[in-house]
């Protein structure tokens, strides 16, 4: 008898793009024996909205609404780095009150992002009420964020030379309770979570992504960091202030298996809020008086030249290459995604991995398709 | 039944002159619906009371609205709506055994009510080979869904009909080696003298006679957790990798057969578990202060209860890690556990 008889035949699973856990419109082509994937095939585009094209017909602060969409569980740091590229090509230079105000809205919306990507990834290991204890959280931050600029998910915030709105009266003594009552809950969460048996049995060995091969495929952020490399834009290359404030770079530690697991990324991420809460009561401690709108432009119309402006969002080094011809609206811009990047891993990841630690991988990698796509 | 039949034939006075087929039919039919009903109704209250601790659990309140009570009436609404969906069978589905699917899961799960001994006399059958009855009939419901997953003709739902055979033949034997611990002290497999055994107190229940039935119990109930598809073991219809597992085709009524045959299937390995090792409805003292029923319900659905608690607490294994739970750990428990409760038996 030949040898191919006992060789399984292989199904071809299309995972998505309708699928409860690919994280929006995300299909997976899964080449599986039995339940071992052999190869996996992720297919995007199916949220394109032309986000680069769209961007070569409107005015430069007619941009900042389109990126708020790219990544819209954090659009508060998409248009951060926007408005940070477009003024250096400007050369504006913002005052203290509009830089700290920025870093407080990115730290936020960073807590705001991570806690949705943690709970999300409990509902994929299979556990429902982590997932709502973190959105009860997540929700005073969007009510923060309201009070604001009267939007809970899509702000046009970040303007190029200030900021849409000055914080409200009260915001700080607000924003402070906040950070007290989320402290706890963070503790909770790893207690429910993150030192779950079942849940580090589910994620800890699997999934690795090696540091050669983060490296050579340009993982950035919180998945690089879950590698073991201690590589943070707001320390390595700080903007806005960064370099002022007292934190820790969170990286993996490999504490319950090989380095760079599933496990690690999350950690990571539980880890950074810890660390975006040091830096909030840093920020709101400090916040100095000043016009958030002295330096935004009239017309906002940059010289002929070209810059890239890069800055660390919550799913990793989110730049922006920006393109001017001298007239209002850019020439060209191309969005560097974190996302893309990363999913472009996920093959490398992903082999010869059982079906449910493809969805392990996946949830742990954080992507959201709107960026992906753009 | 036996004692329907005594009851219908002193209170009706024409009922010897009917066809004896008829006389013995007549409370088995009665027997069954009211079991029936009882399950339908726990099943209910079941699906009411499992929103309400799943949402006090979530910090928030489940349904408050239909009913007026805090919405006690959600699962009415629920059940009336699946009723009135629309029954889709998929154009390339094995017609015959999709239909018959839902079925099965629910007769495997249902059938074995009639050896559950809710009082001393209460039991719609005490057969001589109860706890093998229950065992086997409830592993019919199994072959549902592996017929559900085939029959479907869907990816994701064969991938869950697959699981679910996987996981059969992983929790089945460390499940009935926990039995026999109780089985060789009882020395019968009567459920009715399984529990007789445990008269006379807490410290007489098979949870608390020796180490090995102690043990036992908690082999028994992890096995039980994988029985019934629930958290951490509910790997054939896990959401968030196979969408719905082998239901994932089924809707309407049909659907509402595998809703009801999980918390039908719930309430029996509790109570197959209070029979065994909790006593089932002997009291915690040796002379009963409250009637047997309420007692076994107590601890049924206490047990029901853990099993809802586990749910939202725990992740999902993923089905190696089920395998190797049950096969290298359970396993080798489970037989340390019969040869220990042998040779305190033999003494």
């Amino acid at each position: 008898m030949q040898v191919e008889a006992y060789v399984g035949e292989e199904m071809v699973l299309n995972m998505g793009p309708q699928h409860p856990s690919t994280h929006g419109v995300l299909r997976l082509e899964l080449e599986t024996d039995g339940e071992i994937v052999k190869k996996v095939v992720p297919h995007i585009g199916y949220l394109h909205r032309c986000f680069e094209k769209h961007a070569e017909n409107v005015d430069y602060p007619g941009v900042v609404p389109y990126t708020d969409r790219m990544d819209y569980v954090a659009s508060m740091n998409n248009s951060f780095g926007y408005a940070l590229a477009v003024e250096r090509l400007m050369r504006i230079e913002v005052n203290e009150r509009v830089k700290t105000l920025r870093v407080i809205m990115a730290e936020l919306n960073r807590i705001a992002s991570h806690l949705l990507a943690v709970a999300t990834y409990g509902m994929d290991i299979g556990t429902f009420t982590p997932f709502l204890h973190c959105f009860i959280e997540r929700e005073k931050v969007l009510d923060l964020f309201e009070w604001t600029c009267g939007a809970r998910l899509l702000y046009n915030y970040n303007w190029v030379g200030g900021v849409s709105h000055d914080i409200p009266e009260g915001f700080v003594d607000k924003a402070r309770q906040f950070l007290r009552e989320f402290e706890p809950v963070l503790k909770e969460l790893n207690e429910l979570l993150s030192y779950n048996k079942i849940f580090i049995k589910r994620t800890a060995a699997v999934g690795i992504l090696s540091v050669d091969v983060a490296l050579s495929y340009n993982v950035t952020g919180p998945n690089l960091r879950g590698s073991g490399v201690k590589w943070d834009l707001r320390k390595d290359e700080p903007y806005s202030g960064y370099e002022k404030y007292d934190f820790e770079v969170a990286v993996g530690d490999g504490r319950f298996g090989p380095i760079g697991s599933c496990w690690d990324r999350y950690y990571v991420r539980v880890w950074e809020m810890a660390e975006s809460i040091k830096i909030l009561h840093q920020a709101l401690d400090r916040l100095p008086e000043g016009d958030v709108q002295e330096k935004v432009p009239k017309k906002v119309k940059p010289q002929k030249g070209e810059t890239y402006g890069r800055s660390e969002a919550p799913r990793g080094e989110l730049g922006y290459y920006i393109v001017s011809d001298g007239t209002g609206n850019p020439y060209r811009i191309k969005v560097k995604s974190p996302c893309f990047t990363v999913l472009s891993a996920l093959p490398a990841m992903a082999k010869g991995a059982l079906i449910a630690d493809i969805i392990a991988i996946l949830g742990s990698i954080d992507i959201v398709l709107g960026e992906i796509d753009r | 039944m036996d004692a329907i039949f005594s009851w219908l034939s002193s209170g009706i006075p024409a009922y010897a002159r009917l066809p004896e087929l008829l006389q013995h039919l007549i409370p088995m039919v009665l027997a069954c619906l009211i079991c029936l009903v009882a399950a339908l109704l726990f099943v209910l209250m079941a699906n009411w009371g499992e929103r309400k601790i799943a949402a006090h659990m979530q910090d928030r309140l489940g349904p408050m609205r239909v009913g007026g009570w805090h919405g006690w009436a959600q699962p009415l609404a629920d059940g009336v709506k699946l009723l009135l969906k629309e029954d889709i069978i998929p154009a390339e589905a094995d017609r015959l055994l999709f239909r018959v699917a839902p079925v099965l899961v629910f007769v495997g799960g249902f059938a074995a009510f009639a050896v559950i001994p809710f009082t001393s006399s209460f039991i719609a059958a005490d057969l001589n080979i109860g706890i093998l009855y229950a065992v086997a009939i409830t592993a019919l419901g199994v072959v549902g869904i592996i017929m559900a997953g085939w029959s479907s003709n869907n990816k994701y739902a064969l991938y869950g009909g697959m699981r679910a055979a996987a996981q059969i033949v992983s929790y089945e034997i460390p499940a009935v080696l926990a039995i026999l611990t109780v089985i060789i002290h009882v020395g019968s497999l009567s459920m009715q003298e399984i529990v007789q055994a445990q008269r006379g107190g807490v410290w007489n229940w098979f949870l608390f006679r020796n180490p090995f039935t102690f043990l036992a119990f908690f082999v028994y109930f992890l096995a039980s957790l994988a029985e019934v598809n629930r958290t951490p073991f509910d790997i054939p219809e896990a959401e968030s990798e196979l969408v719905a597992g082998y239901h994932t085709e089924y809707s309407g009524m049909r659907f509402a057969f595998f809703y009801l045959a999980e918390y039908a299937n719930m309430l029996l390995v509790s109570c197959i578990a209070t029979t065994l090792f909790l006593g089932g409805w002997t009291g915690l003292l040796s002379k009963p202060l409250l009637p047997g029923v309420i007692l076994f319900m107590t601890k049924a659905l206490f047990l029901v209860f853990v099993q809802m608690w586990l749910r939202w607490t725990l992740p999902r294994l993923r089905v190696d890690q089920l395998l190797h739970m049950c096969w290298k750990v359970l396993l080798p428990i489970a037989f340390v556990l019969v040869m220990g409760s042998g040779i305190l038996a033999l003494k």
